[in-house]
């Protein structure tokens, strides 16, 4: 018999609301399948699994509010199957977390199955209006809730409101992780204006081709030029972990994504520097969309390795980061702009833009951060080989 | 397809992409971009709606040309006439 816990969706993070299972006792599982719904302070959270097994026992009931670890179902083995006891991993704690802004609450041991049912357009909708459907009683078949019932639920309780109460929590977690790695982490600061005309012109040439649904972003470009600079630099894609960085094999970017009405979250582009470019932007797009609408998957939310920021789409010149911990780096991007450029002993125009990098000088000096920016600006001179 | 028409395609695709903003507080001749909040992903998502909706793909040259709402009507009206004449 293995327990499915509530995982740590981030360093932040002691506690978790279930909002929803995706299945019900007897369901056959496998690795990598979404189970259930919780609730953090960076919002819904469609949380996987990572065992095979059989579903025995919800344990913990919707609506409840429970600390990381706490067992949510039981599993056995499939049949045939070895069925040792074990705990299903989920990412571990990485730093002793003081903020709580969710309060635990004792489970509640659930005697019946699932109390209710969502079809997915009625999950579309609750994510689109921000709705709760823990709180939405469905008339479907069995209980479950329809589009319609979600949308009777807007009526009797405003969606402003529940949006307004989710931005602020969030605020408060941002709020928290932000103050204990500016009081914990000793940053410093490093920034390179990057000559782009090599990189703009071969990616409009590229996308030339091709249709606006297969076109490549100039921001891809940056993600995989960092990705493949960690590679080379490796010191920045670590974890800061009981006292000391420890180096991450896989190089997964957080990608800080704003949410409108508010708020950011950073979910991660798993082997980001293994990816082609249109996988790149393909799961970017994807993830910067779900991210909006609900649906970032707990694996997403809980192992980025080094977070990029980007906010030349807003206009800034450049952006010094602060650092999100566990992670001991995180690099930003300001927008690209026309400047005077010497190229050849002659000034001319040229698309630009200033990277920066805000590491943790526990970890690394500026000689190593300064190498790390001149390799991104290196692989950027020749994108065809991204 | 008239601009009346295209102007209520384009509003309904950008009130998919920011439904928080009211359509009829938009300043039709001022940059949408930025009244709207839309990031590099919005405006693709935007562009691959338009493909969707009304069949054109406006290539990357021509992004500029889609600054403000009017600016994007005009443009599209423009492309649709002209795949009509292709067609004939």
């Amino acid at each position: 018999m293995a327990e499915f816990l509530m995982p740590k969706l981030g360093a932040d993070m002691t506690a978790g609301k279930l909002v929803a299972w995706r299945v019900k006792p007897g369901d056959v599982v496998s690795r990598g399948a979404i189970v259930a719904e919780v609730e953090t302070d960076k919002g819904v959270i469609e949380v996987e699994i990572f065992s095979n097994g059989v579903i025995d026992k919800l344990l913990v009931e919707p609506g409840t509010v429970v600390p990381v670890g706490t067992p949510l179902a039981t599993l056995r083995e499939p049949i045939g199957a070895e069925s040792p006891t074990e705990r299903i991993p989920v990412p571990s704690p990485r730093v002793p977390v003081k903020d709580q802004p969710l309060a635990p609450a004792a489970p509640v041991p659930m005697n019946a199955p699932p109390r209710w049912r969502a079809s997915p357009a009625a999950r579309e909708l609750a994510r689109t209006l921000g709705i709760d459907l823990a709180t939405v009683p469905g008339t479907g078949p069995d209980g479950a809730i329809t589009r319609q019932d979600v949308q009777r639920a807007t009526e009797t309780a405003p969606p402003a409101s529940a949006t307004a109460d989710r931005a602020s929590r969030m605020r408060q977690a941002i709020a928290a992780a932000m103050t204990r790695s500016k009081r914990e982490i000793p940053h410093y600061y490093l920034s390179t204006t990057i000559d782009l005309h090599n990189a703009l012109t071969w990616l409009a040439q590229r996308n030339a081709a091709r249709s606006v649904t297969e076109r490549v972003l100039p921001g891809v470009l940056l993600l995989k030029a960092v990705a493949l600079a960690l590679r080379e630099v490796p010191q920045f894609n670590a974890l800061w972990t009981d006292g000391q960085a420890k180096p991450s094999e896989a190089i997964h970017l957080g990608v800080a994504i704003s949410l409108r009405g508010g708020g950011l979250v950073a979910p991660a582009i798993h082997h980001t520097d293994q990816l082609s470019l249109d996988e790149l932007m393909r799961k970017l797009t994807d993830l910067v969309n779900r991210a909006r609408t609900g649906g970032l998957r707990s694996s997403e939310m809980a192992d980025p390795t080094l977070t990029v920021t980007n906010l030349g789409d807003q206009g800034a010149e450049s952006v010094f980061g602060v650092i999100y911990p566990p992670q001991v780096a995180i690099v930003g991007f300001g927008k690209i702009g026309e400047r005077p450029w010497v190229v050849g002993g002659q000034v001319v125009p040229r698309s630009v833009l200033t990277a920066t990098l805000s590491a943790d000088h526990r970890v690394s000096d500026g000689h190593q951060g300064s190498l790390f920016l001149a390799t991104v600006d290196q692989l950027l001179q020749e994108p065809d080989k991204l | 397809m008239t601009t009346d028409s295209i102007r209520q395609t384009v509003l309904r695709v950008l009130g998919t992409i920011a439904p928080e903003v009211d359509p009829a507080t938009l300043d039709p001749s001022a940059p949408f971009r930025n009244q709207l909040d839309l990031d590099s992903i919005d405006f693709l998502n935007f562009l691959i709606a338009l493909r969707k909706e009304l069949g054109v793909d406006v290539p990357e040259r021509d992004y500029s040309q889609l600054g403000s709402l009017n600016a994007c009507v005009e443009y599209l009206a423009a492309a649709l006439r002209a795949s009509q004449t292709d067609v004939r």
